[in-house]
């Protein structure tokens, strides 16, 4: 696991993937940070956190695109599958390697603040509510990408599919206002990443969203598994 | 050290392969021949656990592939026909990602630089993988396969695309590594398989035609009957002469090859022999016989003639 885990990683900064997710990743938390707190001289980071939660919707699918799809138009699934590795390792291994380049993405949220703390006193509490919340957030979109990646040879259809999905979470809030039933607008609610997401924002540690986004993550992983299984016996 | 019984692959309601048996000794080197699509690379991906069989079983080193793929992948250095190489990774870092990937337990270092010796890739090995050229590729595939020093290596197709040198080199590799590993090879190319193999099994549609050493081959398919011969003198009067030859099936002339000699290509029909009736023929009107050889078979010949079926009466 650990191997692939590290192959992986690195692989994302010998392309330019790693550097142009974290730049951009930056690129916008910096400038939430700038409107919402700096400019407009408020300490408070949860407007910067919920903005984000739409920027990392968006990237999300830059990092996870190529996992499984690249190994397969290259046929380099051929060596990773004929090693003596189980799937399940080499599933986790690639994870892994995108949730930390996001996990790195997310600690520049540390860096806002340790700047708003040569102003006043952060609310760390939020800071750390928040980065819960961005991790396991990601954690469990990493996986639906990673499954969607499975699911191609292509990192484009990987990636297009990726966005489609960004898309409905991003919109999911939107569209109870058009169900009459309130059966609906619960599944809906209940899907809804943003909700679960919101708390965190405000300094909340909700532990069932905690188990939601870590379920969501274990299920798509094991899909992503069913899915390379499949292959191999159809 | 392979045993291969009844395997079978199925996609949808045609098989790729069908029902093949075959077993393979320690230490042998097993040509695998066989046209495009005959169902080589599939029965491969089978031994090595990439797909899996519809039935049948294979296994390697006593470890059934199906049934523990990961004991069995540990005994196995695969080759497929793509080497299946990370562009963005150097030799070096890709070789480590291989060692680690196959949990290799021999001393790292000095593994790797054995093994870089052994296939030459020694000066690329800092550079990236996605700037070599295909030969160097195949070799860094080929130290792939080779870590770990696997019992079983299995190379598909490991010449295909590289210049003669280097099919030379691959090919001396590949008998010196015989040496210490039970090896099979595929390939489509006849002569490569006799001047590698001990042993050679036939495929074709998904079956198996043959099964025997390179000699049982060869003694299936000398086609004495085949000739193509060069005559110094007059084109019509030759062409004339030879078309009244005994047990002649077809005379074709291939046009003018030196300054006043001509070449013909002659079949007669099977088990004949009539070099000795060509040559007094000739002699005796006075035309120098320039050349005169059999004509080499394709692969579609030995086919034809390994399944026993009748000979087309067209050339290539």
């Amino acid at each position: 696991m650990l191997s692939v885990f590290k192959r992986e990683f690195n692989s994302y900064f010998h392309s330019a993937i790693g550097f142009v997710f974290l730049s951009v990743f930056c690129f916008f938390s910096g400038l939430f940070f700038y409107l919402y707190c700096l400019a407009s001289l408020n300490a408070d980071l949860t407007p910067v956190f919920s903005a984000m939660f739409t920027i990392s919707l968006m990237v999300i699918p830059l990092l996870t695109m190529k996992l499984l799809s690249e190994d397969k138009r290259q046929k380099t699934d051929q060596l990773l599958l004929t090693s003596p590795v189980s799937l399940f390792s080499l599933v986790v291994g690639k994870y892994l390697a995108a949730l930390a380049v996001y996990g790195l993405a997310i600690l520049i949220n540390v860096l806002f603040g340790i700047v708003l703390s040569a102003f006043t006193t952060p609310e760390w509490m939020v800071i750390i509510g928040n980065l819960l919340g961005s991790f396991f957030m990601g954690a469990a979109f990493i996986a639906i990408g990673l499954f969607i990646s499975s699911l191609t040879e292509s990192q484009l259809i990987a990636a297009i599919l990726t966005f489609a999905v960004s898309f409905i979470l991003i919109l999911l809030d939107g569209v109870t206002a058009f169900f009459s039933s309130t059966a609906l607008n619960k599944v809906v609610e209940w899907l809804s990443f943003n909700n679960r997401y919101y708390p965190f924002t405000i300094g909340v540690i909700d532990y069932s969203a905690i188990v939601f986004f870590l379920s969501v993550a274990a299920v798509f992983l094991f899909l992503t598994i069913r899915v390379l299984d499949k292959k191999r016996w159809s | 050290m392979i045993e291969v019984k009844n395997l079978s692959k199925r996609y949808g309601k045609n098989y790729a392969v069908e029902d093949i048996s075959f077993s393979v000794k320690e230490g042998e080197i097993l040509g695998f021949l066989g046209p495009n699509g005959a169902g080589k690379s599939t029965t491969m991906n089978m031994l090595t656990g990439y797909i899996s069989a519809t039935s049948g079983s294979a296994s390697v080193a006593g470890i059934d592939v199906l049934e523990n793929p990961i004991e069995a992948k540990k005994h196995i250095g695969y080759l497929p026909e793509l080497p299946p190489l990370y562009l963005d990774m150097t030799v070096k870092d890709y070789l480590d990602f291989a060692y680690s990937l196959k949990k290799v337990s021999l001393p790292k270092r000095a593994h790797i630089q054995e093994i870089c010796g052994l296939v030459k890739i020694e000066d690329v090995y800092g550079r990236l993988i996605g700037n070599l050229s295909k030969g160097y590729r195949q070799r860094v595939g080929v130290a792939q396969a080779l870590l770990g020093n696997p019992d079983v290596l299995i190379l598909d197709e490991p010449t295909v695309g590289l210049d003669p040198k280097q099919i030379i080199e691959i090919r001396n590799l590949i008998k010196h590594l015989g040496k210490g590993h039970t090896v099979i090879l595929s390939s489509h190319i006849l002569t490569e398989v006799q001047a590698v193999c001990e042993r050679v099994v036939v495929i074709n549609n998904g079956h198996i035609v043959a099964d025997g050493t390179p000699d049982d081959l060869s003694t299936a398919m000398t086609a004495d009957h085949k000739l193509i011969i060069r005559v110094a003198g007059p084109s019509e009067d030759v062409y004339k002469m030879l078309s009244k030859l005994p047990h002649l099936v077809e005379i074709t002339r291939n046009g003018q090859k030196e300054p006043g000699v001509f070449e013909y290509s002659i079949e007669t029909e099977a088990g004949t022999d009539i070099r000795k009736e060509i040559f007094n023929r000739l002699s005796d009107r006075h035309w120098p016989l320039m050349a005169m050889r059999t004509n080499d078979l394709t692969l579609e010949d030995v086919f034809l003639q390994l399944t026993g079926e009748k000979q087309m009466g067209g050339r290539r």
